[in-house]
């Protein structure tokens, strides 16, 4: 029998707010445990949450940015259980109202094919804090600091069929929530995580099977693997003539693995009601409206634009525009550069991407700054240093060594364009190569490349290539 | 018992003229305290250290002419009231060494005011309960005749004032929590509209309903104490930014042409005759004062009762989730699990009645259960407010009993939690609708105060407490003081 694989994501990603999402404490990450909890946080008897407005503006811009309803009234409630780190003993979520509803998005699978993705919604909530069971001699520690950070939790749809899909779909979510600056997308920090529910079902079956949920999938790596892990389980199991049962299922990246944590009869009953501390979100088309002006250029239209208006390579723009620094630099470099965007974006490509790769830079920290890198760039177009050349003015740029002025003249890398200077190079080279002249005039044309080497050799690489090419065809005939 | 209970008004007077100071007064209000607190239990805690700290301040703040009309009046807080280093028990053993790091906004706004807290006064546990019983601290007895209740859950407040110890004292008041026992003890209990006041720093029973309010002897107190209280609260997102009306300034205003609605509902069988003779009395003197009297419907008053224990529950065992014995509050010894220590904790910390409603809330809530008793009883809480809003098309105010019955005796409903929630027949409809209402006594029914209930529209404090002024102008039932020959 051959099987279809029905995949649904459920995204957690943190919103980039300063003060947590009911309390004023800071959402710095990183702080000594529990500095970042007031009694708020802490489920004090007698506190109260009050609204940060920024968490909703954050998804509202979301909502706007995959084309889903904005709620116009939308109800925080609770979700009761109980667990150490969650200490007033619920989350405040949303359930029935959530204030995103009914968008989609399109992701552009590594076949280059197009597919829409169903977005059945996007709450607000708050986050849990952190149990930490480690170096505490055997008893647990609750860090609180994350308690109380506002969280979009984003729902899809069960549109995906393979792991692929869901992962690029991951991805899509993550390039778009930096696009929009609502989430800093740090998957080490926790900042933007992922479950997945997944089942299979005989191809050509409508009902849907059976699902796991599969929790931990902090990377895009992991998603794949623990998606294909657990599609190969799920067949396994029904082919054996066994059944898949409703469960909550543990990633082990170590061992690439899911394991189960709990059955649907153990799940808890959360017992969800409207929060009465809290009144509901109310929002109107001029809030809204404002909203959407505040929209950034989104990357399918930003990818558009730059095939259009630059004439760049598809598989170039798919890397330039998968964040919005990288995206913004090159357009600042060729800015810079004005009529030759390919080559500036060779260079972000190439070179400056390698570098921030090798390093562990990120662009926004780049040591090359984009107006740097497009003053080296007109050198290029300029005949003052070989294309090779300003690699290696490239690398001292990187290092900190100054400008491409700068080090063109400190290490003498300014290309050699006098023509009498080269022809003297020439002739020196073919002197010292006559058996080679014969054979390149017996016809042998394949010798010409061994002579420009030669010649840039001797000119320690800085012979304009053109022109010793040139010289030598002029000279050999 | 003292026969002398000066109201606020009056020590404001004497302390403005120079004629007593706040250390003098809050002298003798411990040791009327010391010497009757025994009998009353009225108390859970005395801070009488702090309070005379308080009262030195608030002679030098008068000294340097900075006093305001509460500055250095002693004063009480409920026990549900977070107090700045000051033990916060909620009636419960699960708090009873609880100290919060923080003050209440209500506790903040009184302080700022002036007002001297001599001390943190008995309740039912987490405020559940009519009957003050439930506390973990005993029972409050009724200074009327120690034998029977106060009334709760703020029955050490009502006890507290009616017995002269403080001239007012803070109430909560969730389902009739301030008027039930304020109509129990002979003391006038003010329930502000739901917002009005703050809840931040309140410790939570049901949040949709619970309302901070006050005890005092006179409604012309009771505006004292609220114009101090009331105001939006940026920690309370339910609190409302609506302005604040001057309390004062109206409670002189003539009744004549003013509609007071009668809903026969709340002259039901269930009514104690001679309660209904005091509050018929009370509807005539309206009358005498220029006011018509006319009959108005509330048809879905008889479903506030189960409405209300079904909503104040659910949000119980939501609210108090918190106390898990994690960070702060009692924590059971000998767990060895997680849960265990859950269970041990809650099972040890909580008494009998917070645990009832914990259980009926859970299973109100629970899949399965949730349409048939949460999501109806929103329903049934919005016809209930629905008629309320419709009576008030017609008249100003809505006048009745407070309770069906006078102060009834210690352990006389303790085994019937039915006939305990009854008691707050005609005062659970008001929190559902969020309406401000007020207790005034208005005559005795076996020796025992009976209350007189008005209620007012949403902001309608000036309202009720125009009437409940003029009503007092006109009687003396408030002046009556345990001890005396009604």
């Amino acid at each position: 029998m051959s099987w279809e694989t029905v995949i649904g994501l459920e995204i957690h990603a943190q919103l980039a707010t300063r003060s947590k999402i009911f309390s004023g404490s800071s959402t710095a990450y990183g702080a000594e445990p529990n500095t970042q909890a007031n009694l708020v946080d802490l489920g004090y008897p007698g506190v109260l949450p009050v609204l940060n407005t920024d968490a909703v503006r954050l998804a509202v811009k979301f909502g706007l940015a995959i084309g889903a309803q904005i709620a116009p009234r939308s109800v925080f409630a609770r979700k009761n259980y109980f667990y150490p780190d969650l200490p007033k003993g619920y989350q405040i979520s949303q359930y029935e109202l959530p204030i995103v509803q009914a968008g989609s998005l399109q992701i552009r699978l590594p076949d280059g094919s197009l597919k829409t993705v169903g977005i059945t919604r996007a709450h607000l909530e708050e986050d849990a804090g952190k149990s930490l069971h480690e170096n505490l001699q055997g008893a647990s520690g609750i860090d609180l600091n994350r308690a109380g950070t506002p969280l979009l939790e984003i729902v899809s749809e069960p549109d995906m069929r393979s792991p692929v899909e869901a992962a690029t779909y991951m991805r899509t979510i993550h390039q778009l929530v930096r696009y929009l600056g609502i989430c800093d997308g740090n998957m080490q920090e926790g900042s933007f995580r992922c479950d997945a529910n997944v089942s299979v079902r005989p191809q050509g079956q409508q009902e849907l099977g059976t699902r796991a949920e599969l929790k931990n999938l902090n990377s895009f790596r992991f998603v794949e693997k623990a998606i294909e892990f657990e599609v190969e389980r799920q067949i396994d199991l029904l082919e054996a003539g066994g059944e898949v049962v409703q469960e909550t299922r543990l990633y082990d990246a170590d061992r690439d693995e899911t394991r189960s944590m709990r059955s649907k009869e153990e799940a808890n009953d959360y017992r969800y009601f409207p929060d009465p501390d809290l009144l509901p979100i109310v929002l109107d088309e001029a809030f809204i409206a404002e909203v959407r002006e505040e929209l950034p250029e989104l990357p399918e239209a930003k990818r558009a634009r730059f095939i259009a208006d630059y004439g760049l390579r598809e598989d170039d723009v798919d890397i330039l525009v998968a964040s919005r620094p990288l995206a913004d630099y090159f357009e600042a470099v060729a800015g810079t550069v004005k009529d030759d965007p390919k080559l500036a974006a060779n260079w972000v490509v190439g070179e400056l991407s390698g570098a921030l790769n090798r390093d562990g830079v990120d662009i926004d920290a780049s040591r090359v700054p984009p107006h740097a890198l497009g003053e080296l760039l007109l050198r290029i177009k300029d005949g003052t240093v070989s294309g090779k050349l300003a690699k290696e003015v490239f690398e001292a740029m990187w290092a900190g060594e100054g400008g491409a002025d700068e080090i063109i003249d400190s290490k003498g890398l300014k290309q050699i364009t006098d023509t009498g200077a080269i022809e003297k190079i020439v002739d020196e080279v073919l002197a010292a190569n006559a058996a080679q002249v014969q054979q390149y005039r017996d016809g042998n044309q394949k010798v010409l490349g061994f002579f420009v080497g030669q010649v840039m050799k001797a000119s320690q690489g800085k012979a304009n290539p053109r022109q010793v090419n040139e010289i030598l065809r002029k000279k050999l005939s | 018992m003292p026969t002398a209970r000066p109201t606020i008004a009056e020590l404001a007077g004497q302390l403005a003229a120079g004629d007593t100071s706040s250390r003098e007064l809050t002298e003798a209000t411990l040791a009327r305290i010391e010497a009757a607190d025994a009998d009353l239990n009225a108390f859970i805690n005395v801070c009488a250290e702090a309070a005379l700290a308080e009262a030195d301040a608030a002679d030098a703040r008068r000294a340097r002419g900075e006093a305001g009309p509460l500055t250095g009046v002693p004063f009480a807080h409920k026990d549900i009231f977070c107090t700045r280093g000051v033990t916060t028990t909620c009636g419960s053993h699960m708090l009873e060494n609880f100290v919060p790091p923080y003050d209440a906004t209500v506790v903040a706004r009184l302080k700022d005011a002036g007002l001297v807290t001599v001390g943190k006064t008995n309740m039912d546990e987490f405020a559940m309960g009519s009957s003050n019983e439930t506390s973990y601290f005993g029972a409050v007895r009724n200074p009327w005749d120690t034998a029977c209740t106060p009334g709760g859950s703020s029955g050490g407040s009502a006890a507290a004032v009616a017995a002269g110890l403080v001239p007012a004292a803070t109430g909560t008041d969730t389902g009739g929590s301030i008027r039930q026992p304020a109509a129990l003890t002979g003391v006038t209990g003010l329930k502000p509209t739901y917002g009005r006041v703050s809840r931040f720093g309140m410790i939570a029973f049901a949040s949709s309903l619970d309302q901070a309010g006050v005890l005092a002897l006179t409604a012309e107190d009771a505006a004292l104490v609220l114009q101090a209280m009331a105001g939006f609260d940026p920690h309370d997102s339910t609190s409302t930014d609506a302005p604040v009306a001057d309390y004062a300034a109206s409670l002189n205003n003539e009744l004549k042409g003013k509609r007071i609605g009668v809903p026969g509902e709340f002259f039901d069988a269930g009514l104690d005759p001679a309660c209904e003779q005091a509050v018929r009395g009370a509807l005539a003197e309206f009358e005498q004062l220029g006011a018509s009297v006319v009959d108005v419907s509330l048809p879905h008053l008889g479903l506030s009762v189960p409405t209300y224990y079904i909503v104040a529950p659910a949000e119980a065992s939501s609210n108090l989730s918190r106390f898990d014995g994690l960070r702060f509050g009692h924590r059971a010894a000998g767990a060895e699990t997680l849960e265990e220590l859950y269970k041990k904790t809650r099972q040890e910390g909580f008494g009998a009645e917070v645990k009832r409603r914990i259980m009926t809330g859970t299973y109100v809530l629970s899949a399965g259960y949730y349409d048939a008793y949460y999501l109806k009883a929103q329903q049934t809480r919005q016809l209930i407010a629905d008629d309320f809003r419709q009576a008030f098309e017609t008249v100003d105010l809505i006048a009745g009993p407070t309770t069906p019955t006078p102060a009834f005796r210690l352990g006389e409903k303790t085994d019937d939690p039915v006939q305990m929630y009854l008691n707050d027949i005609y005062t659970i409809g008001v929190n559902l609708a969020g309406l401000p209402g007020i207790s005034v006594p208005c005559g005795f029914a076996d020796n025992l105060p009976v209350g007189l209930q008005l209620i007012g529209p949403h902001f309608g404090e000036s309202v009720v407490l125009n009437f409940a002024h003029q009503y007092q102008q006109a009687t003396d039932w408030h002046q009556q003081v345990p001890g005396d020959a009604p």
